[in-house]
């Protein structure tokens, strides 16, 4: 019995990737996450924000006031700091893993626009990155652009670092997008060697006593796996690339489903932060014994024996399924 | 072997030879020698070695005292040991100075020379420290430019070895430790050919040592002390000598030849000037320009000016001679000269030339930095050739009282060849001065040429406007004066054209580089008529760039200097344009490359799109413009604010005669309303509709330019038509009064922190408050004539508001407006309040720091008086001091009023016993008690004018003191925690009624941010560059042991009502109180606007706690500490990190930064238990 997979080219024990978080920051915690049983690890984002707006302030900061006032002529001592500007702390942080970890490192790269911040591409790879997960998160808020130019956006940034890297690239979407079995295959024409399914964004809110928008980070649930259960499923028999499922997996039951629906791997963040890195060995332990009850040897017998084409009733996917909610709803009530 | 050239300035050439032959060196900042240890300190952070492979050990100390201390104590024991300082630094290392010397232990000090306040503070440079300190048994050695410092601090350290005696070497604050030039930098290998190991070995042997013990500092009676102070002479006549010998070894490893005295100039000149220091350049270029029109001139440098050989003097001049007029840049008043003078005429009277004495006359010249050119040693030779040439002599002044001046040609100049002399004008934040800095650096390590920069400040910390002197040559250039002949002019701000007559000192045919937000064809006609009249009469050649648009598009913000740099080697030839552009590339590289390749892309690219940017432009034959330059202040002020304030404003304060001046430093307050510097591109606008009236603007603002008032509307007649006001809310107030909330829009720095404290958002569109910033441009006129309307609105009656709270005290009118503080300044909100709540009886000893700067720098100085011509007086003593002298004001209130007491019972017959019972008995405790003390006090004045007895003369000198006044003691945390420890210590002891605020900047702003015992754990300074491993001191926890003293920590932008309750309780205490109060910093590296909400974050994680503990609540058995805050639920890094000072160190050494986090954290619980373990136990107690 095992429970093996391949993502990206990389054979791995299991499909328990903990994605983009800062538990990657911490090499301690890194290392706990490998000794839980973490088949590779996501690192956290290197935002396209911080590559130029971190250097330029702190570059705006340290000269702040200097060279105005004759007996204050700086005030910092900024000469003798070799600063880790921009990309370095995070290229520092993928060698550091490189040295602690044994499991393949998937450096992640945050931006919306193509620009100098995707020749930090190369210098993970240099670094040692084992793949690249490419996040675009773009929120088209201009009411004359149109989905297919946003869609180019994603088609354009994927290949712009494809033409720097050789590792392979993973891209995460949004699920906010029209067609998106298209949309899919033009991402891996475009060259993807994965998909992950779904970025899970943090929506904002508003605080009514202060009248501000604030950020809001509320972690997943088990029930946010539907939708890439349903996209999974739907996807899986119409691209190649590998797929990843992200957003909501808690529990064993959720990994079971998600491969079911075809998931080469199911990533992790809100459980781990919540129950800890040992948390994905307890749910490899869950995993086995359920396959043991189950009789089932492998995560590859069952992967994709229920995506829309290897179940009974493919409308369950679609829209059918939803005239059946309403009607099971009606039904009881 | 072809030594390094490098580009650097007189404080890093003697720091560089100073941390490579010492092992420890004690140091604490003070301007303008400061950088030294700055270097030192860096260099040894950064893991560089000394000659014998050591990282010297460099300590910050807590005052120069306390580093000469140190220094003593590691000499004594044997450590190569250096400091460096300057002026009352200086002063205070003289103890010490003495015994090392008595001891004759090797060291040297390395001294930018800075004039020792007297009637004023001056940061600049003269000679009247090392003279304060020439009897301290010290060697004194001066240097004249960068090189020579470079040259004569590895001299002077060879030489203390070889003579034992210790040495000063010197050189002028500012002109030679600040200015940049082009100089040969000295290899390991020649400094370790000049240190002789024997010496240092016997060094080493001298120092204390158990395993050979002995005792050294003994005390000693008159039998025997003068023979033993004698026996250290034959050290001292053998000095020069060995110095001599140490200057000639010197001469054979490196090449530069130099002697104790120097002459220079014709053989058979006729008249000499001696001098030292900078001068000495610019008489050694003068006598060459003489000497080449067939003078008979000469020049004697004096290197060596303790001990003094009059042998070595003598020999050295000229047999020819037949006057010499001496130079001192020093004052000694009451001497029968300056002492080189005296020392001169000493040498010549002991040592007779050729057996008759030339005429020998003294001068002063060049004090606080005056400038010294070639025109005043014209005009000192000139005065040589006269019959009776004037002796005690100034030059460089009009002294129009004791008519000592001599008079001098402003124009002449002497350079020889060609020259480069460019003159650029930028303001603070642009960037300009560093640009220039790399371009001298581009020019002095790429070229043969000789390269000089310096760079010349303004008085205010913000808006301010920079000046760089650069030349660039083939010959050398001993210039350490101004350029007053530019060949290049560049204009980096436009606005400046407002108000400065940049063109006059650019020559014929000229250059101009002028940044404009117009293109070269829209420029002409917006620049004012006296530009164009210049440019038309002295046919420049005009460039114009839009750096602003070339900096957007290019992603550089606002900082154009690199454009700017681009334009200046573009068109001013100085090197071919491509390896130009090449080499300011590798600059940006070697200046950005550490913070990020983003930064250094933006910058490339700047420089790619400047050249399609800069066109000449094609100068008409006539003047089109109707704009002229601004006056420096309004007609309506005051004579002595338009005769003598209007001039320094105006860039002509050199131009004042001695006359123009009080002979005590007393000047006017309430100065700064006249001068309107128009800083703010955005000034905060009023909206009445949604205003819930709570002034938390007014009372945040930091420059006192956003102001309520509350008066009756009938006198809205007269209001311009743009006024706005509005019904007044509160039940206090009468049917008609109504609420104006005004901005001085001139007086504003833009820094918003108003905008941030306003607590109401429009409800239709939150992003509006009821304030908003808005340009000041198209409002400048109408806000300013309803600003001077609101002026004319009656203040509000002190005792019709509470003065408690933060709205009523923001109706009290402010006695502290406009200073020249940093925009968005964290300390300036306090001394505001202060002057509002205490102001017209208020009595100021404010520490030396950033307070006396924007308290009491010229031009104008923001302390003013009310419409009864009462307001808060204000002295600064010094740094160290400055408890005890407050403490002084104190004693003297409390003398005084004791005695008007005792008078008054003297008196009480011929007073009436109504009356003098009455003031006697008076209760002061509140506003209106102390207005009706007054108002008796007016009363028993007018009896006493017509006392012809001494008794009632003398009352009436002292009477004033029996209405309460109030005493304050201010400063920042340089003074508090460390320099003024001792003082603060004893007069928090003293049970005084003083009153202390602290302004807890967390580290020493004022002089550049280096780190004091208030800096925080974690947070990166100078002197603390890997971020600092220990706790801040907590000073309010030391005060509260004493148990009689009250003490407050407060943060405005935390609890503006704690802040305000704290300055009521600490006044109204009749005994020592201490506030310590959070000011937020630009050395902090934040956004100053929102310069609250980091305060807030400082008292959310814990780091600063709130409370209050007043003595008086124990009479009431209550628990006397308050804590005003709630338990820390932020995190710490979350504060931390919105902070450059601890940021940075994250990006930098990351390790360390964690682990510095960690300590933080649990300081930060430890503390909070303590508290309120406090807290708790004492409540129980006094239960």
């Amino acid at each position: 019995m095992n429970l093996k997979t391949k993502y990206l080219g990389f054979e791995l024990d299991n499909p328990l990737v903990p994605s983009a978080s800062p538990l990657s920051k911490d090499i301690d915690m890194a290392k706990r996450l490998e000794d839980a049983g973490a088949p590779a690890l996501v690192m956290y984002s290197l935002f396209e924000e911080e590559i130029y707006h971190e250097d330029a302030e702190l570059d705006h900061y340290l000269a702040n006031g200097s060279d105005s006032f004759a007996e204050a002529l700086s005030y910092f001592p900024d000469e003798m700091h070799d600063f880790k500007a921009g990309p370095e702390e995070y290229l520092e942080q993928i060698r550091l893993l490189k040295e602690k970890l044994d499991i393949p490192i998937i450096a992640s790269l945050n931006g919306v626009s193509i620009g100098g911040w995707i020749e930090k591409a190369k210098l993970m790879e240099v670094a040692g990155a084992d793949a690249l997960e490419l996040n675009i998160y773009y929120l088209p808020t201009d009411p004359v652009q149109s989905g297919a130019e946003v869609k180019d956006i994603y088609f354009d940034i994927l290949k712009a670092v494809k033409g720097k890297v050789s590792i392979p690239v993973a891209m995460k979407i949004g699920n906010a997008f029209s067609a998106l079995p298209s949309f899919a295959k033009k991402i891996e024409d475009a060259g993807a060697d994965a998909l992950v399914l779904f970025n899970r964004f943090y929506q904002p809110d508003i605080n009514l006593e202060r009248l501000e928008v604030e950020p809001s980070l509320a972690l997943s649930t088990s029930d946010e796996i539907r939708l890439p259960l349903r996209w999974i499923a739907v996807l899986r028999n119409q691209v190649k690339m590998s797929l990843g499922a992200t957003s909501g997996v808690h529990t064993a039951e959720d990994v079971l489903k998600l491969t079911m629906a075809g998931a080469d791997v199911t990533f992790m963040t809100s459980a781990l932060l919540k129950y800890g890195p040992e948390h994905i060995s307890r749910i490899k332990t869950d995993l086995l014994q359920w396959m043991e009850e189950n009789e089932y040897a492998s995560l590859d017998q069952m992967r994709a024996s229920m995506s829309m084409k290897n179940v009974t009733d493919p409308s369950a996917f679609m829209r059918a399924n939803y005239i059946k909610i309403l009607r099971e709803y009606q039904q009881n009530n | 072997m072809k030594r390094q050239q490098v580009t650097i300035d007189g404080n890093e050439a003697a720091a560089y030879v100073a941390h490579k032959t010492n092992e420890v060196c004690a140091i604490y900042p003070i301007t303008p020698s400061s950088n030294m240890g700055e270097w030192a300190d860096q260099w040894s952070a950064m893991g560089i070695k000394n000659i014998w492979g050591t990282i010297p050990h460099i300590i910050e100390m807590q005052s120069e005292g306390g580093a000469a201390g140190a220094v003593h104590g590691a000499l004594q024991t044997g450590a190569l040991t250096s400091t460096f300082t300057a002026s009352q630094g200086l002063l205070l290392m003289i103890p010490n100075m003495y015994k090392i010397a008595g001891e004759l232990t090797s060291t040297v000090f390395h001294v930018s020379a800075r004039t020792v306040a007297t009637h004023a503070l001056s940061i600049f440079g003269d000679h009247s420290d090392i003279m304060a300190a020439r009897s301290t048994g010290f060697a004194f050695l001066g240097s004249s430019n960068v090189q020579e410092v470079m040259d004569m601090a590895l001299i002077a350290q060879s030489a203390t070895l070889k003579t034992r005696v210790p040495f000063i070497h010197f050189f002028d604050g500012f002109r030679t430790s600040h200015e940049v030039q082009r100089i040969e930098q000295l290899s390991d290998d020649d400094i370790r050919a000049m240190l002789n190991d024997e010496l240092i070995i016997e060094h080493r042997k001298r120092g204390l040592n158990p395993n050979n013990p002995v005792l050294r500092g003994t005390a000693q009676n008159p039998d025997v002390f003068f023979q033993a102070r004698e026996t250290g002479n034959p050290f001292y006549v053998k000095a020069p000598e060995l110095v001599q010998e140490t200057m000639d070894e010197f001469a054979k490893i490196v090449g530069r030849k130099y002697k104790l005295f120097e002459y220079y100039g014709a053989k058979d000149a006729e008249s000499v000037i001696v001098i030292m220091g900078s001068g000495a350049d610019t008489v050694h270029d003068t006598v060459d320009y003489m000497v080449d029109k067939g003078e008979k001139v000469g020049l004697l440098k004096v290197r060596l000016f303790r001990p003094f050989s009059a042998k070595h003097f003598v020999k050295e001049l000229p047999k020819s001679v037949q006057k010499i007029a001496v130079l001192d840049r020093t004052k000694e008043p009451g001497a029968t000269g300056e002492p080189l003078y005296v020392d001169a005429l000493t040498a010549i009277n002991e040592n007779r030339v050729n057996g008759s004495t030339p005429l020998i006359i003294g001068g002063r010249y060049g004090l606080s930095s005056k400038e010294f050119t070639p025109g005043m040693v014209a005009a000192v030779f000139d005065n040589l050739k006269q019959a009776k040439p004037k002796n005690h002599f100034t030059v460089g002044i009009s002294d129009d009282v004791g008519k000592t001046s001599l008079e001098y040609d402003k124009e002449l100049s002497v350079h020889k060849g060609k020259m480069f002399r460019g003159m650029f004008y930028g303001l603070g934040a642009d960037g300009t001065v560093g640009a220039n800095k790399n371009s001298i650096k581009i020019i002095g390590e790429t070229t043969d040429f000789f390269a000089q920069g310096y760079f010349v400040y303004d008085s205010k910390k913000s808006g301010s406007m920079t000046v760089s002197h650069l030349r660039f040559g083939e010959n050398p250039i001993r210039a350490p004066y101004l350029i007053n002949k530019a060949n290049f002019v560049a204009c980096h701000q436009f606005v400046f054209l407002e108000t400065q007559d940049m063109l006059k000192n650019i020559e014929q045919g000229g250059t101009f580089l002028l940044n404009a937000p117009y293109s070269a064809d829209e420029a002409w006609d917006n620049l004012p008529l006296k530009v164009q009249e210049e440019i038309i009469a002295k046919e420049l050649k005009v460039y114009v760039i839009d750096a602003l648009k070339v900096a957007k598009q290019t992603g550089m913000g606002v900082r154009i200097n690199t454009i700017m740099q681009t334009c200046f080697f573009a068109i001013s030839g100085v090197l071919p344009k491509a390896e130009a552009i090449n080499s300011i590339k590798q600059y940006i590289r070697k200046t950005y490359g550490s913070k990020g390749e983003e930064i250094v892309a933006k910058n490339y690219k700047a420089v790619d799109e400047t050249l399609s940017h800069l066109d000449r432009l094609q100068v008409p034959d006539k003047t089109t413009s109707n704009i002229i330059l601004k006056s420096a202040v309004p007609d309506e002020a005051p004579d002595f604010v338009k005769n003598v304030t209007g001039k320094i404003i105006s860039g002509h304060g050199d131009d004042l005669p001695v006359s123009a001046f009080s002979v005590d430093g007393t000047w006017p307050t309430g100065t700064t309303q006249w001068e309107k510097r128009n800083i703010a591109s955005e000034i905060p606008v009023w909206n009445p509709d949604i205003c819930i009236q709570c002034n938390k603007c007014a009372f945040v603002c930091p420059h006192s330019v956003i102001r309520p008032k509350v008066y009756f509307d009938d006198l809205l007649e007269k209001a311009p038509e743009t006024f706005k006001s509005t019904r007044v809310r509160g039940r206090e107030w009468e049917d008609g009064e109504v609420y104006t909330l005004q901005v001085a829009p001139e007086d504003c720095t833009g820094c918003a922190l108003c905008v941030e404290a306003c607590p109401v958002k429009d409800k239709t569109d939150t992003k509006l408050k009821a304030i908003n910033m808005e340009p000041q441009l198209p409002l400048r006129q109408t806000e300013k004539e309803n600003w001077d309307f609101f002026l004319s609105l009656p203040e509000v009656k002190r005792e019709r508001v509470k003065h408690d709270n933060v709205k009523g005290s923001q109706l009290l009118q402010p006695l502290f407006e406009f200073s020249g503080a940093c925009t968005g300044c964290g300390e300036t909100p306090y001394v505001k309040l202060a002057s509002q709540m205490f102001g017209d009886r208020m009595i100021i000893a404010n520490a030396t720091g950033c307070s006396s700067i924007y308290g009491g720098n010229l031009p104008t100085t923001p302390w003013s008086k009310n419409a009864e011509g009462r307001g808060p007086t204000w002295s600064n003593s010094l740094f160290e001091d400055n408890a005890e002298f407050g403490l002084g004001f104190r004693l003297t209130i409390d003398k005084h009023a004791e005695q008007a007491r005792e008078l008054l019972e003297v008196l009480r017959p011929k007073i009436g016993s109504e009356l003098v019972n009455e003031i006697l008995n008076a209760d002061q405790t509140t506003e209106k008690g102390i207005f009706e003390q007054r108002e008796r006090v007016a009363k028993l004045n007018d009896i006493l004018e017509g006392f012809k007895s001494s008794e009632g003369k003398r009352l009436l000198s002292i009477s004033d003191n029996l209405v309460k006044k109030s005493v304050w003691i201010m400063g920042g945390d340089g003074w508090a925690y460390d320099i003024g420890y001792g003082g603060l210590d004893h007069v928090l002891a003293s049970g005084k009624n003083v009153n202390i605020l602290v302004m807890d900047t967390e580290v020493y702003s004022n002089t550049g941010g280096q780190a004091s015992k208030a800096t925080p754990l974690g947070s990166v300074a100078k002197f603390a560059a890997a971020g600092k491993p220990t706790f801040k001191k907590d000073l309010g926890m030391m005060a509260m042991n004493y148990g009689n003293v009250y003490v407050a920590q407060i943060a405005m932008g935390a609890s503006d009502i704690q802040t305000v309750k704290a300055f009521q309780e600490a006044e109204s205490y009749e005994g020592p109180s201490i506030i310590i109060a959070y000011s937020h910093c630009i050395a902090h590296g934040i956004n100053m606007r929102y310069g609250l909400d980091q305060q807030k974050a400082a008292v959310d994680c814990g780091h600063w706690i709130l409370y209050r503990y007043d003595p008086r609540r124990e009479e009431q058995a209550k628990n006397p500490l308050q804590i005003d805050c709630k338990k820390p639920s932020l995190p710490v890094a979350d504060y931390l990190y919105k902070e450059t000072r601890y940021k940075m160190l994250t990006k930098s050494m990351p390790e360390r930064a964690k682990m510095l986090l960690t300590e933080a954290e649990k300081h930060v619980k430890h503390k909070w238990q303590r508290y309120q373990d406090l807290a708790n136990t004492t409540a129980q107690q006094s239960v």
